[in-house]
């Protein structure tokens, strides 16, 4: 190594990667047809993954390209693919009342961060990669109670689906 | 069990072309393999003359009014002798569906269809074939027929002379 | 970290190798299919370039790079032209987590036979699977043709619905090799194959990566009876030809993958084992097309059914009987 003063090869790939996700997704934002929208976020959603590789965690960054680029992004498309949305380059612009929560919400995360980085001394050393075996343990062990609940959840929202779903006899 | 039967299904039709990989082709290679085509293939359509040498074809129109696509044409003419014959001929091989309803409408056998099936050319113009590329030396597929001959006229042999004709009937000698 | 010149060297003459052989296998499959095919059906294939046959894969890659580029008016430019790449980079990219052979030992180092060792490879499998989706929703999209829309519509629905149950029936694999690491799994299986343990989460398996690789009788995204020819029907040249050959990566890939989690990988007596690998590929590879040759296609609502009413639930209650059969084995 070449000391900690220098930059090495990971952080010039953090730098490329999170200007990458960032403008993805203001890409995104700004967008105005959804399945362009949907691939910008998608390329942002694999920078991210990356980053989370680098920062020694691959189990997260497998389920973050698992998860929201295969399966949740994938079905977006296929609704907007399904429906017929009629003329969206048509659609307007906010109005400025409608921006007024969205520019509070952005300021207060924005605040938020810039007062972590004030306070910013010195990265916690990485305990070494999370390996899957950990990962488990404490998703099922230490957290097993709020696992079983989410599970409840979605067991709810499966009968509800089949609920909507079932053929009516009239 | 349906699950059993469907996976038997299965198995079988795996099974049957399995043994199809093994089999030999039945492909035939074309340009190096030739297969002969039966006498009676309906391809390339010819002229073809009676025994004396004489063109068949009375230019009666028949096969260019059969001709379903019509791609036959012809200018018809008469000799000194009364024999008719087509001054031109003329059939577009490129409008051809090679029916062979030309060959079945003609009276004197004239027009015959082949097996010579091969007839590509480069040009589509080159597909349209004269009287002089039709017409073959030789009797095609009758080869003792000749019309003239059964036709009751005085064309080839003076009339009454003629094949199953008797003598023409003087109608005077009739007279009570 | 410090790299070492001959390891880097040795990395990149991996991928280069895994590229290669890939890329000509994938187009002498396309071969061998039109070979097979032509035998089940009395037939004597591609014979007439070069002896057997054999450069017609040359022949064809010269005719689809000297096809024109053709885009239909209306089409999303940039999209129409991304998606043949998108639907055939994560089919390579997977080969990088399949072990190929037993490590080797060159000029002192020990060479994994295996591009990247993750720990997590086969998530890295599932997510590039599922990522593998956009290639073919973005191109039929992009066409802007119905047939392309309908193809690109089924193949969302069909690769979704697979995926889970090609994920379920991957779990009872990770439960007895205990490890998300592809080489690990291997040599969890020198003494014996996880097929014998897990015949039923293998037949899941088959079952599910011939419907992520779109074979008959799942080729419903490119059904050519009824939409001409799905998802790339407005393709020409070297477009389509990405696509096509994608498809054909992703059998030898999916191939491989089925191999490493359930045939012991490399291990097999008596041959190298990359040779022994070679073969189990190539046998997976020879599946497909025999079926292809032999069923016909499934109907949409058949296909659906069979994903979700049958597929993923026998997948679960395989993991719960292995399970169950982990804990009383103790």
């Amino acid at each position: 190594m070449y000391g900690d003063c220098y930059p090495d090869m990971e952080t010039y790939l953090f730098y490329i990667l999170a200007a990458v996700a960032v403008i993805g997704t203001i890409l995104a934002i700004t967008e105005k047809h959804p399945v362009h929208a949907i691939v910008y976020l998608v390329s942002s959603f694999f920078s991210l993954a990356t980053i989370f590789f680098l920062l020694a965690a691959p189990l997260i960054a497998m389920f973050e390209v698992i998860i929201y680029a295969g399966a949740v992004m994938v079905l977006f498309m296929f609704v907007i693919m399904m429906l017929d949305l009629g003329r969206t380059d048509e659609a307007g612009r906010p109005v400025l009342k409608q921006w007024l929560l969205p520019i509070l919400l952005g300021g207060i995360i924005l605040a938020s961060i810039g007062v972590i980085a004030a306070g910013y001394a010195s990265a916690p050393s990485a305990p070494g990669a999370i390996t899957v075996r950990d990962f488990a343990l404490t998703l099922f062990r230490k957290y097993g109670v709020a696992v079983e609940i989410i599970s409840m959840q979605l067991l709810f929202a499966v009968v509800g689906a089949l609920y909507l779903g079932r053929r009516r006899t009239p | 069990m349906k699950i059993l039967s469907d996976i038997a299904a299965l198995v079988t039709g795996m099974w049957i072309t399995w043994k199809h990989i093994f089999r030999r082709p039945v492909t035939i290679q074309y340009p190096e393999e030739k297969r002969t085509p039966y006498p009676r293939y309906r391809a390339r359509i010819v002229l073809t003359r009676d025994p004396d040498g004489g063109e068949r074809c009375v230019a009666c129109q028949l096969c260019s009014g059969a001709c379903p696509v019509d791609c036959i044409t012809m200018q018809s003419a008469e000799d000194k002798d009364g024999r008719r014959y087509a001054e031109w001929f003329r059939i577009n091989f490129s409008r051809c569906i090679f029916c062979g309803f030309c060959a079945e409408a003609c009276p004197t056998l004239a027009i015959q269809m082949t097996p010579d099936f091969e007839i590509c050319k480069r040009d589509i113009m080159d597909l349209v074939y004269e009287k002089e590329d039709l017409l073959i030396d030789g009797c095609g597929k009758s080869p003792d027929y000749n019309y003239y001959r059964h036709a009751g006229i005085g064309v080839t042999q003076p009339r009454g002379s003629g094949a199953e004709e008797k003598p023409p009937v003087d109608v005077r000698g009739l007279l009570p | 970290m410090i790299y070492d010149p001959i390891d880097i060297a040795l990395l990149l003459g991996k991928i280069a190798l895994v590229f290669f052989v890939i890329l000509t296998l994938a187009a002498y499959l396309v071969f061998a299919e039109r070979k097979v095919l032509a035998w089940i059906q009395d037939r004597k294939g591609p014979n007439r370039v070069g002896p057997f046959g054999l450069l017609q894969p040359l022949a064809d890659l010269i005719k689809l790079l000297t096809k024109e580029d053709f885009r239909p008016i209306g089409a999303d430019k940039w999209l129409f032209y991304l998606a043949p790449a998108m639907a055939a980079i994560p089919a390579i990219m997977i080969f990088a987590i399949v072990p190929f052979g037993a490590p080797l030992t060159l000029f002192g180092h020990t060479v994994q036979l295996q591009v990247s060792d993750l720990n997590v490879g086969l998530l890295l499998f599932m997510a590039l699977s599922s990522v593998a989706v956009y290639g073919v929703a973005l191109g039929g999209w992009a066409s802007n043709s119905k047939y392309a829309l309908l193809g690109s519509i089924r193949g969302l629905a069909q690769l979704i619905s697979y995926e889970l149950s090609m994920g379920l029936s991957l779990v009872p694999v990770v439960m007895l090799a205990r490890s998300f690491r592809l080489s690990d799994i291997v040599n969890a299986q020198a003494g014996c194959w996880f097929i014998v343990y897990q015949p039923l989460a293998f037949m899941i398996f088959l079952i599910s990566i011939a419907a992520e690789c779109k074979r008959i009788p799942f080729d419903l995204p490119e059904a050519e009876g009824e939409l001409v020819a799905g998802f790339h029907t407005e393709y020409s040249g070297m477009r389509f030809g990405l696509f096509f050959v994608g498809e054909y990566i992703n059998i030898i890939v999916l191939g491989g993958l089925a191999t490493t989690f359930f045939l012991g990988g490399w291990h097999g007596p008596f041959l190298p084992p990359a040779v022994w690998f070679s073969a189990k590929v190539l046998a997976f590879a020879f599946l497909f097309i025999w079926v292809r040759g032999t069923l016909p296609r499934l109907r949409y609502d058949q296909l659906m059914h069979f994903g979700w009413k049958i597929l993923t639930p026998l997948a679960l209650v395989n993991i719960l009987v292995t399970g169950w059969w982990l804990v009383l084995r103790g």
